[in-house]
């Protein structure tokens, strides 16, 4: 077993070595500009972009012709937000997003609030789900999009996609789904689920950083969106700019093997990742799963460990790549905006773990973890005032903290 | 983050950790910071003659809390009162490498310190 185990998979993830291949090449031999009309190297280019196409649009079952290559999901998140606010914005200026969306929407809501639209943003009850009730009472006649995310990349908790394309039917809005973390580990069926516009990206399903699609729905009803990138009208004039070919081409075939392999592959690493949680939970105690219990992504494990901060447990765990909601690892110094939005309490969220299980773990790396973790935790605990307390039957809560 | 040589050497073998008698006359408590900021460290000294005599802490936080609160402890062992009152956040900042943003953790074990010697202090009918 080679050290250090990556267990950061919504982060993003390993290229897989047959995309690697599939990409080379694209860089030597047939390296051409696929807007090259004139010559082989154009053609051979714009054959391997179309074929991509239609193994990335299939993910999803869309049509090719409705996907649009962006430079990654960041940037098809603000050109479905903005593009959608701008073009329909004589029929209405209201927005509806929740408030654990990723910050690539809630940014670009932001910014569209400073332009003057409106934007709701629906809160989630303590295990990241929306109300759907609440969701229907927030349209008015004057919302043109609801922006709800597939699964969430810190908590994995994942959004009734189906329930939400019906309401948003129903009421004549558009629905956008940034698909990012979902894409790929759940069932994600535009036509099924009455999606508008989906964002996803290669890098987290084992294909390449720096290429991205938008699905734009083409018919019934057709959706247009105002770009936000000028200068060549590549991309059906909704995104200019010289096609990344190799990108491209490895986003298909990430995408041609997720769409082949992903339904026995989540099933492993859902075992996986419930090996991970028994494994913990069984050694120690006051470990609170945040997030929903069943409805999750499949390799999602996000884990508070109490009386234990977060930093102090990745320091601990040296050899294992993770990450945390604590704020001493974000560059804000505040804990983790979602789990706050699920009523985590900051001392919770300081002490919480997300570990992300992937396509290329193995079952003695869960294990190693597991060991690593216990020690980690109960080395920690031992010099932690808090848990001191506890054991004295203390009620932290009750003592008069000088917050600072 | 990378951590310096000094914080990681802390991180692993921590100086003096664990607990002395609250209760007891001879010791002195500082429990500063606060679990929703995510550090809290109690520091505790042993008192003999105006001295420090021993010194145990315990520290929930990053892995710069946990070392700025071993270094306290190690750095008020053997000084009078007075000394360890004279101990500075900057310095602990520079034997520690502590980056800007790792500079509240520094404040906090300073706190500790005065806490804890406040603390022996009140309990000696001296003005804190």
């Amino acid at each position: 077993m080679k050290t250090p185990i990556y267990l950061d998979n919504h982060a993003t993830t390993r290229v897989d070595p047959r995309v690697v291949e599939a990409m080379l090449p694209h860089f030597t031999e047939d390296f051409g500009n696929a807007a090259s009309r004139n010559h082989a190297f154009g053609w051979v280019a714009e054959e391997a972009v179309e074929q991509a196409r239609e193994q990335v649009a299939a993910l999803i079952g869309a049509g090719a012709k409705e996907v649009v290559f962006t430079s990654g999901a960041t940037e098809s998140d603000n050109a479905a937000l903005v593009g959608v606010a701008e073009f329909y914005k004589e029929k209405g200026d209201h927005i509806i997003t929740a408030t654990i969306e990723h910050k690539a929407v809630l940014d670009t809501c932001q910014m569209l609030e400073q332009r003057g639209f409106r934007v709701t943003y629906l809160e989630v009850d303590e295990k990241g789900s929306i109300d759907l009730e609440q969701l229907e009472a927030a349209i008015t006649d004057k919302t043109t999009l609801i922006s709800l995310m597939a699964a969430n990349n810190e908590i994995g908790t994942l959004h009734p996609l189906k329930e939400i394309g019906a309401i948003a039917r129903k009421h004549g809005v558009l629905f956008h789904c940034d698909a990012t973390q979902g894409v790929g580990h759940q069932k994600i069926d535009v036509e099924e689920m009455n999606i508008d516009l989906a964002s996803y990206t290669a890098h987290k399903i084992y294909g390449p950083k720096g290429i991205g699609a938008l699905y734009v729905r083409r018919r019934k009803p057709r959706v247009r969106i105002t770009p936000i990138i000028y200068g060549g009208g590549h991309e059906r004039g909704i995104r200019s700019g010289t096609l990344n070919v190799p990108g491209i081409v490895g986003f298909g075939k990430a995408a041609e093997l997720m769409l082949a392999d992903g339904p026995t592959e989540n099933q492993r690493i859902r075992a996986l990742r419930d090996r991970l949680r028994e494994g913990i939970t069984r050694e120690i105690d006051f470990v609170y799963l945040n997030g929903h219990a069943e409805f999750r992504h499949p390799g999602n494990l996000n884990l508070s460990f109490a009386f234990v901060e977060g930093e102090s447990m990745l320091m601990g765990i040296d050899d294992i790549a993770v990450s945390s909601g604590s704020a001493c690892t974000s560059a804000s110094l505040e804990p983790s905006y979602v789990l706050r939005a699920l009523g985590v309490g900051d001392d919770l969220a300081h002490s919480s773990i997300r570990f992300g299980v992937g396509r290329f773990n193995t079952e003695e790396e869960i294990d190693h973890t597991i060991r690593r973790v216990v020690e980690t935790v109960s080395r920690l605990r031992d010099m932690s005032p808090l848990y001191e307390l506890a054991q004295e039957g203390v009620d932290i809560k009750s003592i008069q903290w000088n917050a600072h | 983050m990378a951590y310096s040589k000094k914080v990681i050497d802390h991180y692993n073998n921590p100086r003096n950790v664990g607990s002395l008698d609250k209760q007891d006359d001879s010791v002195g408590t500082g429990l500063v910071g606060a679990p929703e900021c995510g550090d809290v460290m109690k520091l505790q000294i042993r008192v003999e003659d105006d001295h420090i005599v021993d010194a145990k802490f315990k520290t929930f936080g990053c892995g710069s809390a946990i070392a700025s609160s071993s270094l306290a402890t190690e750095w008020v062992k053997g000084k009078t009162l007075d000394e360890a009152m004279e101990i500075r956040n900057v310095d602990i900042v520079e034997e520690l490498s502590l980056p800007p943003v790792k500079i509240h953790c520094s404040v906090l074990a300073e706190d500790a310190i005065k806490t804890a010697i406040n603390d022996y202090k009140s309990k000696h009918g001296q003005a804190g």
